[in-house]
């Protein structure tokens, strides 16, 4: 997929021209917000629970070493191989090594979000034939795009664009009627169907490792990822190496956050436990069985301050959540990771400097926190990295600057109420009420009236004068 | 420092900026309402900023030269007030600019915790509710993210508010997103701002309300300066003017009359 961290603010100009994306994220928006409140109305301990899942990922993120070496362990007792990759090149040559030896020809892909941020699919694409089994990111790759949500992959999509993809795709035709989103369903299905019985190696993500017994916990709602680990020969399963739990008491409580969080339900439609490759006395099942685990920046994010990010289950709430997400959408971002979560870890994965616009473009309204099943300081974390782009003199010039030279005004009182109050009378005499532009203040009144204050000074001026006369406040 | 049952709580009023500058009836309303609810007021000289702006752009060096200077110039008080939950959550995070076990640690967090947004202090502090104003109309409330999510404030300002009979509360959809300013933000973004705004006036235009409230004059302005430039006929004020009785003046981006 295309990786373009810089130019934020031009492709968040075109997300909010662009009126297909806004009809889509405003259906989009309401949907997950009040799916996941109801479902959360419905366990009064969700917020125990919350507690719950912060406590395991920091135990487990505490004694990663440990579990990793259990899991490999059970892993191979199962029958399957462990592969570890440094980074993004290693994780797809490990992978594309595994089916060059599988003398593979077909793949058949579920959705993994550890495959994007290596660039997986590029990488297989020139050298076999790959295609998306979750609906959603068939579609994106249908119109050769990078997914916009990492639950709900082309969420950006309307049902005419979807339409006119598979007219041209499935019947080389184009202006056809507007079809229901059952035929597309069903025309979508069929076409899958050819391709998972094809298929010699199935490819997925992993939401879960667990230590103790060495199996891949994976949660869908389509059944595509229980097709696509079965019928092929081999399967391969890539993931973060944040993703183990000690055993499956862990992962069930974390299984109860992630389906709630992200889509408002109490359990996926589908939840599969892989343990190990198809043995001896099994009628189905895949002969090998791989799990490739990407470091990528997640043990350096282990010894600096934003180890508690290791703890995201990619659930998606965060973005559901945050206005700005809902303004301009997924792309908008840059990278595989969108929204707050992304405001995070493009810059630890990618590099701050070239994702400086992400940490900013955030209010701090703090909703996401809120929101997070694992209690990740979202808005922390996202101004901590504020202090680093200042430190490290990413954060623009003028802006450096500008804001050293304030802090020197508001270090000196008399000084400040001076220049304050004369900057006052000047803006005072500007208009009465608002104006729609003024001086300096262009970004403001870019789509906003200036409010102007009135002409009798500034509080600390009139309270003085009072104080002076003897006036009570 | 004296305890919360002394008679006349000595507070020192944190005006905030943006009150100090645009709207400097919110201080003289914030005075009034405290006075009347039995504090001794004063408005500590050498107060500027509360040093958010320099904070939340990752200046901290700055940003702790700041904050030692409210520290020193809110010393001796029982309580630091503020009509404004953006800045009290600011100086409830100025333990974290200073080492453990510092001297001005210890200062930051004892100025913290007598830290309080005005209308909390009132109602949670103090347990007052102010006299009826007589102000009468349809009202929606803003509640800015930063009083909500860091202090804890959304009942507050309803409770006082509700002290006005012929006020009639109306809440609008989607009363916890974010109006959009987020101090910098609105200047640095001020396209996605301004679609932010966009969603919080459509939501209020939705209520019916001829008055918007809140308790932070960042956001108001912000919601006030959209909806002059979109023409919607609503008056846009910061709840302590109604509070203190002193809503009969135009309102944020009126002409004064």
């Amino acid at each position: 997929m295309a990786v373009s961290e810089a130019d934020f603010r031009a492709r968040a100009r075109k997300a909010l021209d662009d009126d297909n994306l806004q009809a889509a994220l405003a259906q989009a928006k309401g949907g997950f917000v009040d799916k996941r409140a109801d479902a959360i109305l419905d366990l009064p301990a969700f917020e125990q629970l919350r507690e719950r899942g912060r406590q395991i990922k920091d135990h487990t993120l505490e004694y990663l070493d440990t579990y990793l070496d259990e899991f490999e362990q059970n892993l191979n007792s199962a029958g399957g191989q462990l592969h570890y990759a440094a980074d993004a090149e290693s994780a797809r040559e490990a992978v594309l090594r595994i089916c060059r030896e599988a003398h593979a020809r077909q793949i058949i892909k579920a959705k993994t979000m550890a495959g994007e941020e290596v660039g997986l699919n590029e990488a297989l694409e020139a050298e076999f034939e790959t295609v998306e089994s979750d609906l959603g990111e068939y579609i994106i790759q249908l119109a050769k795009e990078p997914p916009s949500h990492i639950i709900a992959p082309a969420v950006h999509k309307t049902r005419g664009e979807i339409t006119e993809l598979f007219d041209t795709h499935h019947h080389g035709r184009s202006g056809g009627p507007l079809r229901e989103t059952p035929d597309l369903v069903n025309e979508a299905r069929g076409v899958l169907r050819e391709k998972f019985l094809g298929a010699d190696i199935g490819i997925s993500g992993a939401n879960f490792l667990v230590a103790d017994t060495g199996t891949i916990t994976l949660v869908t709602n389509e059944g595509n990822a229980d097709l696509s680990t079965s019928l092929p020969r081999v399967h391969i399963a890539i993931a973060g190496v944040e993703k183990l739990v000690p055993s499956m008491q862990e992962a069930s409580s974390m299984l109860r956050l992630l389906a709630r969080s992200a889509t408002g339900q109490q359990i996926t439609a589908y939840t599969t436990f892989i343990t190990g490759a198809r043995r001896e006395d099994e009628l189905d099942g895949p002969e090998e069985l791989h799990v490739v685990l990407i470091d990528n920046g997640r043990s350096r994010m282990l010894g600096n301050d934003y180890r508690e990010m290791l703890r995201c289950i990619r659930c998606g709430a965060c973005m559901n959540h945050c206005p700005v997400y809902s303004a301009i959408g997924g792309h908008a971002y840059g990278w595989v990771y969108p929204g707050p979560m992304g405001a995070v870890l493009t810059p630890m994965f990618r590099g701050l400097d070239k994702s400086s616009d992400l940490p900013q473009a955030c209010t701090l309204n703090g909703r996401c926190q809120t929101v997070c099943p694992v209690k990740i300081r979202l808005p922390h974390l996202i101004r901590q990295l504020r202090d680093d782009a200042f430190e490290q003199q990413i954060t623009p010039a003028t802006t450096r600057w500008g804001i050293r030279g304030w802090a020197w005004l508001a270090r000196r009182p008399r000084l400040y109420t001076a220049v304050t109050g004369l900057a006052q009378r000047l803006m005072s005499r500007l208009g009465r009420g608002s104006v729609r532009r003024a001086p300096l203040a262009g970004a403001w009144t870019a789509g906003r009236d200036l409010p102007l204050p009135g002409r009798g000074g500034t509080f600390q001026q009139q309270w003085q004068a009072r104080q002076r006369s003897g006036q009570d406040g | 420092m004296t305890d919360a049952a002394s008679p006349t709580p000595r507070v020192g009023l944190f005006v905030t900026c943006l009150v100090d500058f645009f709207r400097p009836r919110v201080g003289f309303a914030s005075v009034r309402l405290l006075e009347s609810a039995g504090c001794d007021v004063e408005v500590p000289a050498g107060q500027t900023c509360c040093g958010q702006p320099a904070y939340n752009t990752g200046d901290l060096s700055d940003t702790r030269d700041i904050a030692r200077r409210v520290i020193e110039a809110f010393a001796g008080y029982d309580y630091l007030v503020a009509p404004s939950g953006s800045c009290v959550g600011q100086i409830r995070q100025y333990p974290t600019l200073f080492d453990e076990g510092s001297e001005w640690r210890r200062r930051a967090d004892e100025l913290a915790g007598r830290s309080y947004e005005i209308m909390a202090f009132i109602n949670d502090v103090l347990g007052i509710t102010p006299p009826e104003q007589g102000f009468t109309g349809r009202v929606t409330y803003h509640d800015s993210c930063s009083g909500l999510r860091q202090l804890g404030i959304r009942e507050q300002p309803r409770r006082l508010l509700g002290g006005n009979a012929g006020l009639e509360m109306v809440e609008m959809d989607e009363r916890d997103t974010c109006c959009g300013f987020g101090g910098t933000f609105c200047v640095k973004y001020p396209d996605i701002s301004t679609r932010m705004v966009d969603q919080k006036a459509e939501s209020i235009e939705r209520t019916g309300a001829e008055t918007l409230l809140g308790g932070d004059l960042g956001c108001l302005m912000n919601i006030a300066g959209r909806m002059h430039r979109r023409g919607q006929p609503v008056k846009v004020r910061h709840a302590v003017e109604v509070l203190a009785g002193m809503a009969d003046e135009p309102a944020i981006g009126e002409e004064e009359q």
